[in-house]
């Protein structure tokens, strides 16, 4: 495999990872404007249990992941209060704070950022990625995915069936952050280097775009919405500076046309039915 | 020298006010979180900016930039709020995302990406009460912004057209029933939203004497956080907002150092969040989108 495409299929997987992290909880209802802060604590509670404390790669992300759900948890428990697009603002501030907060830690680096010694080869990141996209379509087939579901559609009713409202949005919360956190910790160990003006909101709004874009009825959207806009900037790149005008312009004509996104039950379906047919 | 960094608080709060009123007249009416206007923001600096290059006046230069200002915003509704009603109300965020990118990357080409400095249009000129001194830039945008917001919510509050804004916010579907043509207010929502943020733009621009393409984003998302520290559709609680967030601004800048800004700004927005959703001036939700 050439530099290149390894290049371009480790920012592939990192996209997958983070899309699946604003998935889980979207899949609740929550629309989670912060999960580039969830990446930074893993990523910063990793490369700082490398570098500092001599652990090894593996407990490290692990670690990290930890990490971003226990801060997920613990936040998200007065956060999850709110609802709506009170939620999504809450959690942008959240995000917002958390990166200004690594900004300002001496400990690893501060605003110069942290370089970080253990190295990730992308054979880890693909994995990882393989890991997540598997670990979802295995949740898709429980009953877990009902219980989101039904707490998206209608949290009335879905407490009336006896569900734990808000037992499923916190586990929803908190498991987004550990899947973002795992990827940031990641992150860190592959490109040797972190700083705190990446994960900004920026890369958060961007992640909540993949999966937008791919669409949220199907566990297959993330992925696609992820691949979507991973690899058509590329393909662009002949188009040089215009690039980045003509992929906003075939986003805005594209969700004007689709605005459930990509992948939808009806299109899964239908595929079934041809399947089963032939 | 606290009374200094007050009177600058509050002149940067200004614009953010202006801003938070454009964010709120979308969410409040319209239910709409509209991610463009922070890229209207930028619009109305830059191409005041690069019309004046062109040789044109000022005056000129900036009904030009307001023009176009709108005119996009249309094309905002047309393709990211038009058609999504009925779909999963996050979408039309990724439309209007989609919308800044674009603007700041036609920008971009157009313009390149560095900042560019905006020509000084008022003679330098300070007041000086005791200590504390003024531009006059800064003291006629705070007098515009203040003079804009009051004559919207008094526009509000007593005119028949207002009446239909605010049955429209209250339900659309009554309004419809009461024969109130939505089809012809939509739009003109979405260019007196664009006007606001295009003309924080600009006075932004006169202000600090800089534009640049990305100049939006920062203020934007500050704008979105004055709205709701001070309450969600309500234009007095964007005012409170706005000149909040302004001074948290600028005393954090001045007691903390510049790393700490978001720290104190979204702090205190996530503060106001878990402790009193509504805002500080709004009235509980009790229906919302999104």
């Amino acid at each position: 495999m050439s530099g290149y495409l390894t290049g371009v299929l480790v920012v592939l997987a990192f996209n997958v990872i983070a899309a699946y992290a604003v998935y889980l909880p979207l899949a609740a209802g929550q629309l989670n404007l912060g999960i580039a802060g969830f990446m930074a604590i893993g990523a910063y509670t990793a490369a700082y249990l490398t570098n500092e404390m001599g652990w090894t790669i593996l407990p490290a992300v692990v670690a990290g992941g930890a990490a971003a759900g226990l801060v997920g948890l613990v936040v998200g428990l007065p956060v999850l209060r709110t609802h709506g697009i009170y939620l999504a603002m809450a959690t942008f501030a959240l995000g917002q704070v958390i990166s200004a907060i690594f900004l300002n830690l001496d400990v690893v680096g501060g605003a110069a950022g942290y370089p970080v010694t253990e190295y990730a080869p992308p054979a880890a990141v693909f994995g990882l990625a393989i890991g997540v996209v598997l670990f979802m379509l295995l949740l898709s087939s429980t009953r877990f995915a009902l219980y989101l579901a039904a707490v998206k559609g209608d949290p009335t009713v879905a407490d009336l069936l006896g569900i734990s409202v808000r037992g499923i949005q916190a586990a929803a919360f908190t498991l987004g952050a550990i899947v973002a956190g795992v990827g940031g910790g990641l992150y860190a160990h592959h490109f040797s280097f972190i700083e705190a003006q990446h994960f900004s909101v920026l890369l958060s709004v961007f992640t909540v775009l993949y999966v937008l874009f791919g669409g949220t009825q199907t566990v297959w959207g993330p992925l696609v919405g992820a691949g979507f806009f991973t690899l058509v900037p590329e393909l662009l790149r002949a188009g040089d500076q215009y690039r980045y005008a003509i992929f906003a312009f075939v986003l805005i004509l594209f969700m004007a046309i689709r605005p459930q996104g990509l992948v939808t039950t009806a299109m899964l379906r239908l595929r079934r039915r041809a399947g089963s047919a032939a | 020298m606290l009374l200094q960094q007050l009177v600058n608080g509050l002149m940067l709060g200004a614009i953010y006010m202006l801003v938070a009123v454009a964010f709120t007249i979308a969410i409040g009416v319209l239910n709409f979180l509209n991610f463009s206007l922070p890229g209207l923001f930028m619009l109305g600096g830059m191409l005041a900016f690069g019309m004046m290059k062109l040789g044109w006046p000022w005056f000129l230069a900036f009904a030009g930039a307001l023009f176009v200002a709108a005119l996009v915003s249309l094309i905002v509704e047309r393709f990211a709020y038009r058609p999504m009603q009925g779909s999963d109300p996050e979408v039309p965020l990724v439309s209007s995302l989609g919308f800044l990118v674009l603007l700041e990357n036609l920008m971009l080409i157009r313009y390149g990406s560095d900042q560019q400095p905006f020509p000084a249009l008022m003679p330098d000129m300070n007041l000086r009460i005791g200590e504390v001194v003024i531009g006059i830039a800064q003291l006629v945008s705070l007098g515009i912004s203040v003079a804009l917001v009051a004559w919207l919510s008094w526009f509000l509050a007593a005119t028949n057209a207002g009446r239909r804004i605010r049955t429209v916010a209250e339900s659309r579907e009554t309004a419809l029933l009461m024969g109130i043509d939505i089809r012809s207010l939509v739009p003109a929502l979405f260019v007196a939203s664009a006007l606001l943020a295009a003309l924080g733009g600009i006075l932004f621009a006169v202000n600090y004497q800089q534009v640049s393409p990305f100049m939006g984003e920062g203020i934007g998302f500050k704008g979105v956080a004055a709205m709701i520290v001070g309450g969600m559709g309500s234009i007095w609680g964007a005012v409170v907002g706005g000149l909040l967030i302004g001074l948290a601004e600028v005393l954090s800048i001045s007691m903390l150092g510049a790393d700490v800004v978001n720290i104190t700004v979204y702090g205190l927005l996530l503060l106001i969040l878990i402790v009193r959703p509504q805002g500080l001036m709004g009235r509980p939700a009790t229906r919302e989108k999104l």
